[in-house]
């Protein structure tokens, strides 16, 4: 059980530093340009802390999924941008 | 009162006798600062208009991470309460920002203050930030620092901040009232929770307005800045200013929204107007109010590696600061022989008598004048101005207003003229956008401006001038409008301005 971040992460730490697990961390350029969590450390933050703490303070929509590849941050819910908007700017995009 | 040593000797003399217009000194201006504050504040060489044109600061990029959403930000660029949106900076380890930091006060001495503002919420990385400070508060104590903050973990970091070599910290507040809040701030990470709305915006104003008193009550400076956003705090930021000058704040700075769409930003793709200059002008007269003596501050005015021109910021970058060998210890010696030459040299123009402007028939209207100044004087090239310096002149003398950003159109000499293109999609040219800022103003006083833009400034009613290159800004200003003042224009019947 564990949570995996996606290419829309803008590589900003936050979810680093709050991370109970140390789960975090910054792979060399080849393996992706973006932080990834490690699945073997994740733990959903079961036992410590009621939410994720990665996605409670990510500010990035989609950057944050679940085993299911659905996004705990989809778009226009942090930012309150209607989705026809993100449209027309393509800033949307569907859950894989 | 007592003074200390670098007086600007104005709080004994009735009607204040700096040199320099809009400088801090007026005793009534810093009345409601308590007294430990007006003392510092009073004689900081950042803080006198006249110093600021030779002091610098720098920022160095160590802190990414936010807790918080502002509705004119996107997180892929920097913070944008202190910097400007759509600009990346390069993130650097704390280690890096020492050496970095120590390889450009070594070449640079005017560099006395080093910020960290971001790219995210400097406080909201704590680790990195005061890794940073502590080693500089060490390895440079002759360098002052100072921080920005959204405030929403200030109270918890006050002791920290206190320890160190801080001269005064910048809190963002754009909001005394959690529905107006609600409407700049979609949500704050707050003890393990992502909180919404209205609940969200009121944690947020609470722990601003608690560590904005903690700040002041240990006797550190607090600068506050706003976002001006029309019809959401438009009229409210005067309540924001009030409720922040009670609190001891020395500073309240409004700085305009800029939401373009290209930025991303919630403002910038639902449309959210920009304010007029007028509007800003008007919001930075009735928020500066009593403060208005520091309305130039903005710590330093320019980045210092800047002020080494364009073509030796890349003397600064990781890979050639890596292999230098920074003496700072000899350094030092180096960095107080400049400053103190400089302050000398302030105290020196000081303690000359700014003469009462005369020859100008009572009655004459004011005219607000745009200025391309460099280090105190009428230096810069028009299409090379990063900001004009806005000044008016009555017949009570020459008063500073406010700084206005440009965006630079001209390359360089050869290019010039060349700078009015509309790049695509843009609506307008950077030319024409200039012009738009100088809204307000009569006549812009330049080293040189090209032909082109000088025929579009007239056209829009500011009459370019270069015929004071050089000369000190205030004298310019005032000999310019004795000029206009002698045609007859300025006083109540003459009905449209036309300067020579
Ligand atoms: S869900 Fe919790 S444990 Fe897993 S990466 Fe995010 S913060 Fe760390
Ligand atoms: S908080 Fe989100 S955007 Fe920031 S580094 Fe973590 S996943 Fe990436
Ligand atoms: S505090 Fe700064 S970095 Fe954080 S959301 Fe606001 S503008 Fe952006």
């Amino acid at each position: 059980m564990a949570l995996q971040i996606t290419e829309s992460c803008v590589n900003c730490w936050a979810c680093v530093d709050v991370c109970p697990n140390d789960a975090i961390y910054q792979p060399d350029r080849d393996e992706a340009p973006h932080f990834l969590i490690s699945a073997d450390k994740c733990t959903e933050c079961l036992g410590d802390h009621a939410d994720p703490q990665c996605a409670a303070i990510c500010p990035i929509e989609m950057a944050i999924v679940n085993e299911l590849g659905e996004f705990l941050n989809p778009p226009g819910s942090l930012t309150g941008i209607p989705i026809e908007k993100l449209k027309e700017f393509g800033l949307w995009r569907e859950a894989a | 009162m007592e003074l200390p040593v670098i007086s600007n000797n104005a709080p004994a003399a009735e009607g204040g006798g700096c040199s320099s217009s809009g400088c801090g000194t007026a005793p009534d201006g810093l009345a409601h600062l308590p007294d430990h504050i007006r003392a510092k504040v009073q004689d900081h060489p950042c803080y006198s208009e006249q110093a600021h044109h030779y002091f610098a600061r720098m920022h160095v990029a160590v802190a990414p991470a936010c807790n918080i959403q502002c509705n004119y930000c996107n997180r892929k660029y920097d913070c944008s309460n202190e910097s400007r949106p759509g600009v990346v900076s390069e993130l650097l380890t704390p280690d890096q920002a020492i050496k970095k930091v120590l390889a450009v006060a070594a070449e640079i001495p005017q560099m006395t203050v080093l910020g960290i503002a971001g790219p995210g919420d400097p406080l909201a990385n704590p680790g990195r930030t005061f890794d940073t400070f502590r080693q500089l508060s060490e390895k440079a104590p002759d360098i002052k620092l100072c921080v920005s903050t959204n405030g929403l973990s200030l109270p918890e970091h006050v002791d920290e901040i206190a320890k160190h070599n801080i001269d005064h910290v910048t809190i963002t507040i754009n909001c005394v009232d959690p529905e107006v809040g609600a409407k700049i701030y979609p949500w704050i990470y707050w003890q393990n929770k992502r909180i919404f709305g209205i609940e969200g915006a009121r944690i947020l104003i609470e722990q601003q307005q608690k560590g904005l008193q903690m700040l002041t009550d240990r006797g550190i400076l607090v600068k506050v800045n706003s976002v001006l956003i029309p019809g959401i705090n438009d009229q409210h930021l005067k309540e924001v200013s009030k409720v922040v000058k009670a609190k001891g704040a020395f500073l309240h700075n409004v700085m305009p929204l800029i939401a373009e769409a290209e930025h991303g930003t919630y403002y910038g793709i639902m449309g959210q107007p920009e304010p007029t200059q007028e509007m800003l002008q008007e919001l930075q007269d009735a928020c500066a109010g009593d403060m208005a003596m520091m309305r130039h501050c903005r710590q330093c005015r320019a980045d210092a590696v800047g002020l080494l021109g364009e073509d030796r910021g890349d003397e600064f970058t990781m890979d050639k600061i890596d292999v230098m060998e920074v003496d700072y210890e000899a350094a030092m010696v180096r960095r107080k022989a400049v400053h103190d030459a400089i302050i000398e040299k302030l105290e020196a123009e000081r303690g000359v008598a700014k003469p009462k402007p005369t020859d100008i028939p009572e009655g004459s209207r004011p005219v607000l004048m745009a200025v391309a100044g460099k280090n105190g004087l009428v230096a810069e090239h028009f299409g090379h101005a990063r900001e004009f310096l806005i000044y008016e002149a009555s017949p009570a003398g020459v008063r500073f207003i406010s700084h206005r950003k440009t965006e630079l159109y001209c390359g360089g000499m050869d290019a010039c003229g060349d700078g009015d293109v509309v790049e695509a999609g843009a609506s307008e040219s950077l030319l024409d956008r200039n012009i738009r800022i100088l809204e307000g103003c009569e006549v812009v006083l330049c080293s040189k401006v090209g032909y082109e833009p000088w025929a579009k400034l007239e056209a829009a009613g500011i009459a370019p001038n270069g015929e004071h290159a050089m000369e000190p800004i205030e004298e310019a200003v005032m000999a310019v409008y004795k000029e206009i003042a002698a045609t007859g224009k300025l006083l109540p019947q003459a009905d449209s301005l036309k300067v020579a």
